[in-house]
């Protein structure tokens, strides 16, 4: 009795599947339990196992090809087997009949990404399609884009999706195209053509998602940091290899500290409650050449600051290699987005939802600052930026977290007390 | 005039016995369904058709008339079996097999159609005579049209230009008495058609059309007359239709005895008559061109039945010229 | 090249080409001594004669259909029609003659005619004079149908339909007989079947024809100072029509807005929607719209006229909503 595999759904925010490389060819053995499939989602190229032991008869959808959720990819059975009436038996079976086909567009190249760690509504494939409305040109361009037309809103009658929904969501004109007066596309000639990978279109669908439903309102700091990077300078010259730690690690351990007495900040927006989560689990956004990843530590509010550093370690080498599992990038309560390594002093991050808040950490910057005599005094400043979702954050309990903050960075034996 | 010559005469006789025949046969081919549609016979009219075309200049006189149109092309000069054709639909039909029943057309024969609209050739019948005045020509065009087309409006602003222009058309109306189903008498306030002509201060003529050498003989005066003025005439042809209107005519509109008295002045007896009681046919010489005819209207069924189908890839020939 | 009206444009035309044809005579009424009901036949009468332009009884049946009887044996007549509203009179000689002759006869009498004269609305002419037809007769097979008061479209295109060897229904315009524009003199031949494209754009395909050219290029430039780039294209000949430059502008524009007088059922816009979407499915961003009158007989009010016929306002509101806009 052959078996049909199907399309796995890999993670919550997956709404279609591809293949990124069959591991077996057709006519090689099997076993159940082994890798048989590179599967990419939309956060990860991952190995997948054979359901079966046996031989691989047929691959329905090929390496870079993208299929619905649940659709047959392939089927194992005895070498002798006839994959065509496995098949149809499967799809009388399932309700609904026929499997769905391949799709031709080809995925870019594999990379991991936590833009989304929020769960989220069960799809329904191929059928949604019949629902949506969108002008023929909308759909054309949008198929040859390998844009999803359900990650767009439409702005015709009726929701419908036109065609400038489509180009504004790439970010060019399509075709020879209209609508906004003084908006006039480069010629075609000065532009290529960027393929979109899974992860970018997640990292869009997500951020749009955020930007459109949670109320952003942004809250700046600034932070004396010269006694802190004093005390790690000392601290690390006496430590060994194995348990030296970065700035980075140390304002993921503040935070961490910080979000255990707020924990109306370590929170989400669940539509009909606000869930306020007891263990802290951060998000640390990683910038890779593909997109943005964000790896959690989990419990980092209850780790040292050793163990911390041997997480982000950890992380980001898994984020670099495309190796992030599901659990790694997953259930996130808080992120932090720090660019202070790049030379940015200050900047606003877009909430990662359902999470409420997200920290945006600027560099450190040797400043000149009026002291308590009246006189100036330089000292080392780094301006970190809380963006809320106003719907879970009013504007006092923000403050009061980032003066939580403000102190746990400037005397970290306050944390020790207080945290 | 010049009195038809005795080969005259038989060519007159051939010519209506064809037209006889070859209408009887219509008319069975029709009830077998050989074809289908309107199918109009000219059976009890020949002399109508054979006297007055053989008193024109054939293939230079332009005639154009209604619809019931399959007699009066033989007359002129077309082969039986273009005309059977045309009426089984074929390829080799005188219109290709996209005219039918109605429809017989002669570029040659300046045959200048079969018309399915009562009264609607009447106005082309004054164009046909512009031209002639335009150009100067020598000659005159016929006009054939049923009895009801007189109270059809295009028949006045036709016959109005043709006297106002003096175009050189001769008007002729088979006065058959009836419009279809319906007793001229009961939809005409005149008793003689032909004074339809004084509302347009134009000459008129009623002639028998039941005897062929008064037909030719008054028909030959007035298109010469025509020609010679290029005055327009409006002549009304008395004559019979044997059969219905169409196939499809139960004639409860007249009496039995009505169509017998008709039948009794038959023009194809009466010319018969007259040629035997001045020598110029035996019974022999009639058995022999009976028999004649018979053949040519016998090859003309063989001929269209045999011949081919337009193909469907000329189904838009002819509708744009080049 | 002269700057010229219309009325001229026409005249020019027939009178070049009735030098150039002896079998080419122009009748209708008040075409000779009156010089034609808007003098479109000015001073020809003085030079072909009476034989030549004629002035007919009122009877346009009649005269329409000596026309079709005159073309059958090898004459070009050119019959004025009043107006086209008058023509419906003749409509048994169009349609049931003129048309059918050449298919009928198995090819044995081409009808070579041009019948000609104003159509659709003027002003304030109430029910029975401001009719539209254009679409009834493309309706008929073995008919060109030419519809145009560009001036030098109009001799061109003129020119080329007295010498064609089919039936050809030319529609013009009161309102316009007096606008002028730049004619090329002489032998000047417009095919038939080939539209023109009056104003490029690349927002919105504007397809109008007639009078209504005039009224898609001045709503083509007022919509310019807002950025909407309107193409207007004139077909021209609404029979054959040039579908392949419909075709082709949608699919640069993606969008089209069709404007017609005439009553919109069953109309020219309604096939040239019908072609465009079959045709251009996956081109198109918005659905089609069209302009056209009311579905009422024409008011005499003034107000209820312009209220009635395509106009400014509703032609803008049809293209913004083919833009979204």
């Amino acid at each position: 009795m052959a078996t049909v595999m199907e399309m796995p759904k890999l993670s919550d925010t997956m709404k279609e599947g591809a293949v990124a490389r069959w591991l077996k060819k057709e006519g090689e053995k099997v076993t159940a339990g082994h890798p048989v499939v590179e599967i990419e989602t939309d956060k990860a190229t991952m190995e997948f196992e054979s359901p079966a032991s046996g031989t691989l008869i047929k691959i329905i959808v090929g390496d870079k090809q993208t299929c619905d959720l649940n659709a047959p990819i392939a089927v194992i059975g005895k070498a002798d087997e006839n994959w065509q009436e496995a098949l149809d038996k499967y799809n009388s079976k399932k309700k609904g009949g026929a499997a769905a086909p391949a799709k031709a567009s080809a995925p870019a190249a594999a990379t991991s990404t936590t833009v989304a760690a929020a769960p989220s509504a069960s799809v329904t494939p191929t059928s949604t399609l019949d629902r949506l409305r969108a002008s023929p040109l909308a759909k054309r361009v949008a198929a040859d884009k390998g844009i999803d037309l359900r990650s767009i809103q439409g702005s015709g009658p009726n929701g419908r999706i036109v065609v400038r929904d489509v180009e504004n969501l790439t970010g060019g004109a399509a075709t020879s195209s209209v609508a906004v007066p003084g908006f006039s596309a480069a010629p075609a000639a000065e532009m290529e053509k960027v393929p979109l990978s899974m992860m970018r279109k997640t990292i869009a669908r997500r951020l749009v998602e955020s930007t459109s439903t949670a109320p952003h309102f942004y809250l700046t700091i600034s932070i004396n940091m010269g006694p802190l990077l004093a005390w790690r300078k000392a601290t690390i010259a006496k430590v060994s290899e194995a348990e030296k730690f970065s700035v980075n690690d140390l304002i993921v351990f503040l935070v961490s500290r910080a979000l255990r007495k707020h924990p109306n900040i370590n929170s989400s927006w669940q539509n009909d409650f606000i869930a306020q989560y007891n263990s802290v689990h951060m998000g640390v956004a990683v910038a890779l050449p593909a997109g943005l990843v964000t790896p959690v530590v989990r419990h980092a509010d209850k780790l040292s600051l050793v163990q911390i550093a041997q997480k982000n370690r950890e992380l980001i080498k898994l984020a670099r290699d495309g190796k992030l599992q599901p659990d790694d990038y997953s259930g996130g309560t808080f992120t932090i987005s720090n660019l202070g390594m790049s030379g940015i002093e200050e900047f606003t991050a877009i909430i990662n939802p359902p999470q409420a808040a997200i920290l945006a950490v600027g560099s450190t910057v040797a400043t000149p600052v009026v002291n308590e005599d009246g006189d100036v005094e330089v000292e080392q400043r780094m301006r970190v930026t809380l963006s809320c979702d106003h719907r879970v954050i009013d504007g006092a309990q923000g403050a009061e977290f980032l003066k939580t903050l403000k102190t746990y960075f400037e005397d970290p034996m306050a944390c020790l007390f207080m945290g | 005039m010049p009195a038809p010559t005795n080969a005259q005469l038989v060519e007159f006789y051939k010519d209506m016995l064809l037209a006889r025949r070859f209408e009887e046969r219509c008319g069975q081919l029709y009830v077998q369904q050989k074809f289908s549609g309107f199918c109009h016979l000219y059976i009890g009219q020949e002399a109508v058709s054979t006297g007055t075309l053989n008193a024109i200049r054939k293939g230079q006189d332009y005639v154009i008339s209604g619809y019931r149109d399959h007699v009066q092309p033989i007359t002129l000069g077309m082969s039986a079996r273009e005309v059977m054709a045309e009426m089984l639909g074929k390829s080799t039909g005188c219109a290709s097999g996209r005219g039918g029943s109605m429809h017989m057309f002669s570029q040659k024969l300046r045959y200048l159609g079969g018309h399915g609209i009562v009264g609607g050739q009447v106005p082309l019948a004054a164009g046909v005579g512009w031209k002639i005045r335009s150009m100067k020509e020598d000659l005159v065009c016929l006009c054939f049209m049923g009895d009801a087309a007189i109270n059809q409006g295009q028949f006045h602003e036709a016959l109005n230009m043709a006297a106002i222009w003096d175009l050189p058309v001769v008007f002729i109306i088979e006065n058959n008495l009836y419009g279809m189903g319906t007793a001229i008498s009961r939809t005409c306030s005149l008793n003689v058609l032909a004074d339809r002509a004084k509302g347009y201060a134009m000459r008129q003529a009623v002639v028998d059309g039941r005897n062929v050498l008064n037909t030719y003989a008054q028909m030959y005066e007035i298109i010469e007359e025509t020609r010679k003025t290029n005055k327009p005439i409006l002549v009304e042809m008395q004559t019979y239709r044997f059969r219905g209107h169409s196939m499809s005519d139960p004639q409860t509109y007249r009496s039995k005895e009505e169509v017998e008295r008709e039948r009794s002045q038959d023009c194809l007896q009466t010319l018969r008559d007259h040629m035997v009681a001045n020598g110029v046919a035996t019974d022999d010489d009639f058995d022999k061109w009976e028999e004649e005819i018979s053949e040519v209207v016998e090859d003309s069924v063989v001929f269209a039945e045999e011949s081919p189908e337009p193909e469907l890839h000329t189904i838009y020939d002819h509708v744009l010229a080049p | 090249m002269a700057v010229i009206s219309y009325r001229e444009a026409l005249r020019q035309a027939m009178t070049e080409e009735m030098e150039r044809d002896p079998t080419v005579f122009l009748m209708g009424e008040e075409v000779g001594e009156y010089n034609g009901a808007y003098k479109v036949s000015k001073g020809m009468l003085a030079q072909f004669g009476p034989m030549r332009v004629v002035d007919s009884p009122i009877s346009e049946a009649g005269f329409c259909g000596l026309g079709v009887g005159a073309a059958m044996v090898g004459m070009r007549p050119i019959i004025e029609m009043m107006t086209w509203n008058f023509a419906i009179q003749a409509f048994d000689q169009i349609i049931n003659h003129a048309a059918k002759m050449y298919y009928m006869s198995g090819g044995q009498f081409p009808i070579p005619m041009v019948i000609r004269g104003p159509h659709g609305a003027a002003h304030m002419l109430s029910a029975q004079h401001s009719q539209c037809v254009d679409h009834m007769l493309v309706n008929v097979p073995g008919m060109i149908v030419i519809s145009t008061v560009i001036p030098a479209d109009a001799k061109g295109l003129m020119k080329s339909a007295i010498r064609n060897n089919n039936p050809v229904c030319f529609l013009e315009s009161e309102m316009t007989y007096g606008r002028e524009g730049e004619v090329p003199d002489g032998e000047y031949l417009i095919p038939i079947g080939v539209g023109d494209i009056k104003r490029k754009g690349e927002h919105v395909t504007l397809v109008a024809w007639n009078k209504m050219v005039y009224l898609a290029l001045e709503v083509a430039e007022e919509l310019a100072q807002e950025g909407i780039e309107v193409e207007v294209l004139d077909p021209r000949t609404l029979q054959p029509l040039d579908e392949n430059l419909i075709f082709e502008s949608v699919r640069k524009t993606h969008r089209l807005v069709v404007l017609e007088e005439g009553w919109g059922i069953s109309t020219i816009g309604n096939y040239i929607v019908d072609r465009t979407v079959t045709e251009c499915f996956d081109e198109l961003d918005a659905p089609p719209a069209r302009v056209h009158n009311h579905f009422v007989p024409m008011p005499y009010n003034e107000t209820l006229e312009h209220e009635v016929l395509p106009n400014r306002e509703r032609l803008i509101a049809a293209i913004k909503k083919v833009m979204y806009r």
